[in-house]
């Protein structure tokens, strides 16, 4: 299956701190991807130059065939990648409706009752629709990670990134957005998960990406990547003599 | 006691040409943070194009307003998205100044096409008529005008709150990275909403060159009325302006009716009292 997104030899730094070292991997169509890497290893930065947010040092990031390392984020959104944040960032001027329907209509292009009705669909989906009329700035924390969600799914993308959304739920909570993104995932939008939940991202993704200092470490099916000793060291702390 | 009533109600209708020159600076200021110093230029320039059009045309100058409304709506995305665009980011000088040197440059631009002759735009009898209320002699055309600035606020606040348009304004307005990657091209949407700001301010140029004579030079003032009604009203809330521009009309006409020399004075101390009291204005938006 070719590639959805290709990353080839991407480099990214502020002064001394290198966020992106020589990064280079495939996302197949279809696939979903888990991105492990201890705090500060450029994760999320890797995301804001897949999105347009960060433009890189060097590289190329191409997406469907296309290079798109020089294109804008608001056009890439359009083409179909969409995020959400780590740290929810809702317009909190807005109703959770609203926020969803700037997705449906800005990012994926839809219009009227079709934006309309889909994005009812999405808010039911990440249990939102009870609160679809409520200001977003008024949101728990758990909401507006919903809302963060909902609206990345709102814009219909292609390629979902998600960051570190199972971050302060309870397991039950945790359960429930698995379960979510396992039927966006077989609706056949491809994944890339940042997750420090490990076992929240194991039940969904089918290969994992270890990152740190900006660089690849390792890369391969997720039981393969959590035995090898250099994940455990580097990643899990633990020193792989014991 | 009639006479302080009427001072009034003048003053109330005088705050609606104050509430349509401070409708498009607040509609930029609450859209992408843009202070607006070629506003009160903008809105002179609008009153020349006001008279061209009903000088070659010959068509009364509310008809002008069809040919003026796209012609200062053009100029404002172009404006936007050739200049001003550039100059927005973090730092909100450059802004401060590009938007001052372009007022110095319509000024001068102005006076080199039109002089520095005063001009007026012929409305015609609707200019002396007048209605008789309750002992009150209400001029047609300064209610016209309030009626304008009341259709024109209301008519902002559904595109805001009710259409496509305004949620991609409001998008931007409450974070533009996030509406970019939302797929929102922040740069066509700051093009948009100054194109409608000066549509807004082509309507103020005409309702300004009809009420009164104009010359290259009085945008200055024009602005800061404007200012004084946005900031009086309280940012972010566009009902707000049109509550600050009475408030301003009425402060003048009260001053004016105490001594005619005190008419600008009294309506720049209601706006320091506001300030002193209220430093984000009457009417805040509660938001956030």
């Amino acid at each position: 299956m070719s590639a959805l997104l290709s990353v080839a030899g991407l480099r990214k730094s502020f002064g001394a701190v290198v966020v992106a070292d020589d990064t280079s991997f495939d996302i197949a169509q279809g696939e979903a991807v888990g991105i492990l890497g201890p705090n500060g290893a450029g994760k999320t930065s890797l995301f804001n130059l897949v999105t347009g947010a960060l433009s890189p040092d060097a590289g190329r990031i191409t997406f469907q065939g296309q290079d798109i390392s020089a294109t804008s984020a608001a056009r890439r959104c359009k083409m179909g990648i969409a995020r959400s944040f780590q740290v929810p960032q809702p317009f909190g001027g807005m109703t959770v409706f609203e926020n969803a329907l700037v997705g449906a209509v800005e990012g994926a292009g839809m219009r009227g009752h079709e934006a309309e009705a889909h994005v009812l669909a999405v808010l039911e989906d990440t249990g939102l629709l009870a609160k679809a009329n409520i200001r977003a700035g008024a949101l728990t924390l758990l909401d507006r990670k919903r809302l963060e969600m909902a609206r990345a799914l709102a814009a219909r993308p292609k390629l979902l990134l998600l960051d570190e959304i199972a971050g302060g739920l309870t397991e039950a909570e945790c359960t429930a957005l698995i379960d979510t993104i396992k039927a966006v995932h077989a609706g056949g939008t491809t994944i890339i998960w940042i997750e420090h939940v490990v076992h929240a991202l194991l039940a969904v993704v089918e290969r994992l990406i270890v990152i740190d200092f900006g660089k690849k470490i390792a890369e391969g099916p997720p039981k393969t990547i959590m035995d090898s000793a250099e994940v455990k060291e580097i990643y899990l702390g633990v020193d792989p003599d014991v | 006691m009639i006479e302080w009533l009427n001072a009034i109600v003048q003053g109330v209708l005088l705050g609606g040409l104050y509430a349509l020159f401070a409708a498009g600076l607040s509609l930029i200021f609450g859209v992408m943070r843009l202070v607006n110093i070629a506003h009160g230029d903008l809105i002179i320039l609008a009153a020349y194009l006001g008279l061209s059009t009903t000088v070659m045309l010959g068509v009364h100058p509310f008809v002008a307003l069809l040919v003026v409304m796209p012609a200062m709506a053009g100029i404002g995305y172009v404006l936007q998205r050739g200049l001003l665009n550039q100059t927005l980011g973090t730092d909100i000088l450059p802004p401060l100044l590009v938007t001052f040197g372009l007022s110095v440059i319509l000024q001068n631009a102005l006076l080199e096409g039109y002089t520095a002759d005063p001009q007026k735009l012929s409305a015609g009898s609707i200019e002396t008529a007048s209605l008789s209320v309750g002992g009150l002699s209400l001029g047609v055309l300064p209610l016209l005008t309030f009626a304008m600035a009341v259709a024109v606020i209301a008519g902002l606040q559904w595109i805001f709150y009710a259409t496509a348009l305004g949620r991609q304004f409001r998008a931007v307005s409450d974070n533009q990275d996030i509406a970019q990657l939302m797929g929102l091209n922040k740069a066509h949407v700051f093009g948009l909403a100054m194109a409608l700001a000066l549509a807004v301010t082509a309507i103020a140029g005409i309702m300004l060159g009809v009420r009164t004579s104009f010359d290259p030079s009085i945008g200055g003032g024009r602005l800061i009325f404007g200012f004084e009604a946005v900031i009086i009203g309280g940012l972010g809330n566009i009902w707000g302006t049109l509550a600050g521009g009475v408030i301003l009309g009425v402060a003048q006409t009260i001053g004016a009716k105490i001594d005619p020399g005190w008419q600008v004075l009294a309506g720049h101390i209601a706006f320091l009292v506001v300030l002193a009291i209220r430093p984000n204005g009457l009417f805040p938006r509660v938001e956030h």
